[in-house]
């Protein structure tokens, strides 16, 4: 598709703190929303505002239905079989915590083997540390090559005969690799292994199908993904949860209690105890109506056109090097750098002064920055509504930094 | 260009540290910490009769707390313990905005380092070298024992 100036302006329009004053890298840590989605959030709150799931009246019907409906376009945007399988969290974090105290310490053993790659983000790391220490089983670690691929072999090869559970992101917060969880979920599926896939990243970038993953599981956060904070979402196959206890435990998850025990209530609702982010939901129903009234095919042909330009501009800059691929198609707009002699946190500072927002730190994958040999790093990542001329913004201040910071060169 | 934190007394420090080297005759040292930067230094003083003789630094961190720690040790060599701990409470002070403009003055070059009231996410940076040198007051014993260890370390390698 040929995406016009007059197409970029009208989408950049949609989002009220996007402006000329400041350009907005950091969207892999959160995105903007919309102002469909902000409304969408208001409209619940000023017209739709009760106890959803729980009331006997017109109004907390209404507040169910828009609950629901979140739930139902959730499925439909990531391809699950039925909304039973759609579980609301605060987030990915969550999302993937619930997995490890539900399934993981009741499932697995000592002896047994997990596996996780380096290239995780924390919140897929730390729930299998506990999981293991918790259970005894053992916590293995796959090592991609230095720019983060991962090969068929590879993985093949990190798993044992004792693997039982494997976790995996789709995509990396820091190198931007997307990787192939279909052939690994098939590959770890043979070995008798549950496979968790982290879509925190690829579901705001890519178009993601967990029924053509065939992954157990796969959480996402809505706020990366112009939803607001506070709405996640877990996925998971229903023959899985449907055997699993409780995470939280609490009002609207079960079916009778009494002073010694309770029952649990049906999918999805067993996993969903108290009262739920319902203004939430009706944001991220909103976010995902405007993915689709956006498109897949503009939003990943706008985002290349965008992570090639500011590959191509961040290769004129002396003393600045790229992690991970050389490949544009590699990075999903992720671009994470050095700059020679200047701290990530002071390039962070000098960026602000020049209205320019990065991150700067250990993004969270302290273990895989360590393997890379680079304990701090400074992160761009683009989104569909950032332009050429933020790009621009952001490596003239790059092309800066050394000098302000007393260098020569 | 823009008005900028990054002046030149602070990029100055930061690339051309003084005081940034081993110490061999150091009696006291205790290493400072601050996780959000990943910055951490070893700060390094020979102190005699209550008096900073010598002091110095290593380690590796963002510019602030690089430069910080510098200024610092510029100011405080000489001093007794007593007077530098009196320009870490007016340091200290200064990063918290509670500072009349004598004290100011009194902080000489780390007085550029002012701005940094303004940017909460730093100032564990501008701190740290300050931190580090009135835990080593703190805690005497702890600062000559680790010093004693250090050189028993740097002897045997």
């Amino acid at each position: 598709m040929t995406i016009t100036q007059d197409m970029i302006g009208r989408v950049r329009a949609d989002f009220p703190l996007i402006t000329e004053d400041v350009a907005y890298l950091d969207n892999s840590a959160t995105s903007q929303k919309p102002q469909s989605v902000i409304e969408a959030g208001k409209r619940f709150y000023e017209t739709e505002n009760a106890n959803p799931l729980r009331g006997l009246y017109r109004l907390s019907v209404a507040a169910t239905e828009t609950y629901e409906q979140a739930r139902e376009a959730v499925r439909a945007f990531i391809g699950a079989g039925s909304t039973e399988e759609i579980i609301f969290t605060r987030n990915a974090t969550e999302s993937l915590n619930l997995v490890a105290y539900s399934w993981a310490l009741d499932n697995l053993k000592a002896g047994d083997d997990i596996l996780v790659t380096i290239i995780e983000h924390h919140s897929n790391m730390l729930p299998w540390q506990m999981a293991a220490k918790k259970t005894g089983a053992n916590l293995h670690y796959l090592y991609p090559d230095k720019t983060g691929a991962v090969t068929e072999e590879m993985f093949r090869n990190a798993l044992t005969p004792e693997t039982k559970l494997v976790c995996m992101t789709q995509l990396s917060n820091v190198l931007g690799r997307s990787y192939d969880l279909k052939t690994y979920a098939r590959i770890a599926h043979e070995m008798g292994a549950v496979f968790v896939g982290d879509g925190a990243q690829s579901t705001p970038h890519i178009p993601v199908n967990v029924t053509d993953l065939d992954v157990d599981f796969f959480a996402f956060s809505g706020h990366k993904m112009l939803a607001p904070m506070g709405i996640g979402v877990l996925y998971g196959k229903k023959t899985l949860l449907e055997r699993m206890q409780p995470f939280l435990r609490g009002g609207e998850m079960i079916d009778y209690v009494t002073t010694e025990g309770a029952t649990w209530a049906e999918l999805p609702h067993k996993f969903e105890a108290g009262t739920v982010n319902a203004g939430g939901a009706a944001g991220l129903l909103a976010a995902i109506e405007y993915y689709q009234k956006l498109g897949w095919d503009f939003i990943e042909q706008r985002e290349l056109e965008l992570t090639r330009y500011a590959m191509e501009k961040m290769k004129d800059v002396p003393h600045v090097t790229l992690l991970g691929s050389d490949r544009p198609e590699e990075h999903h707009g992720i671009l994470t750098f050095k700059v020679d002699g200047v701290h990530p946190h002071d390039i962070a500072a000098m960026m602000d002064e020049d209205g320019v927002c990065v991150r700067a730190g250990h993004h969270c994958a302290q273990p895989l920055l360590k393997y890379l040999g680079v304990p701090n790093t400074t992160r761009c990542s683009l989104a569909f509504y950032n332009t050429e001329a933020e790009i621009d913004r952001f490596t003239a201040s790059l092309a800066t930094l050394r000098s302000r910071m007393g260098y020569q060169d | 260009m823009q008005n900028t934190f990054y002046n030149e007394i602070l990029t100055d420090h930061n690339l051309h540290p003084a005081h940034k080297h081993d110490l061999p005759d150091a009696n006291m040292q205790l290493e400072g910490v601050n996780p959000s930067c990943g910055d951490d230094i070893v700060l390094k003083l020979k102190v005699e009769d209550g008096k900073i003789v010598d002091g110095a630094y290593v380690g590796d961190g963002c510019a602030i707390s690089q430069a910080s720690a510098d200024m610092m040790l510029d100011l405080v060599i000489g001093k007794t313990e007593a007077e530098a701990r009196r320009l870490s409470d007016i340091f200290l002070r200064m990063i918290k905005g509670h500072i009349t403009e004598e004290e100011h003055e009194e902080l000489e070059e780390a007085g550029a380092l002012i701005d940094v009231s303004h940017m909460p996410s730093r100032v564990k940076c501008a701190v740290l070298g300050w931190h580090t040198m009135d835990e080593i007051f703190d805690e005497p014993q702890k600062a000559m024992e680790e010093a004693r260890q250090g050189k028993a370390e740097n002897g045997e390698s």
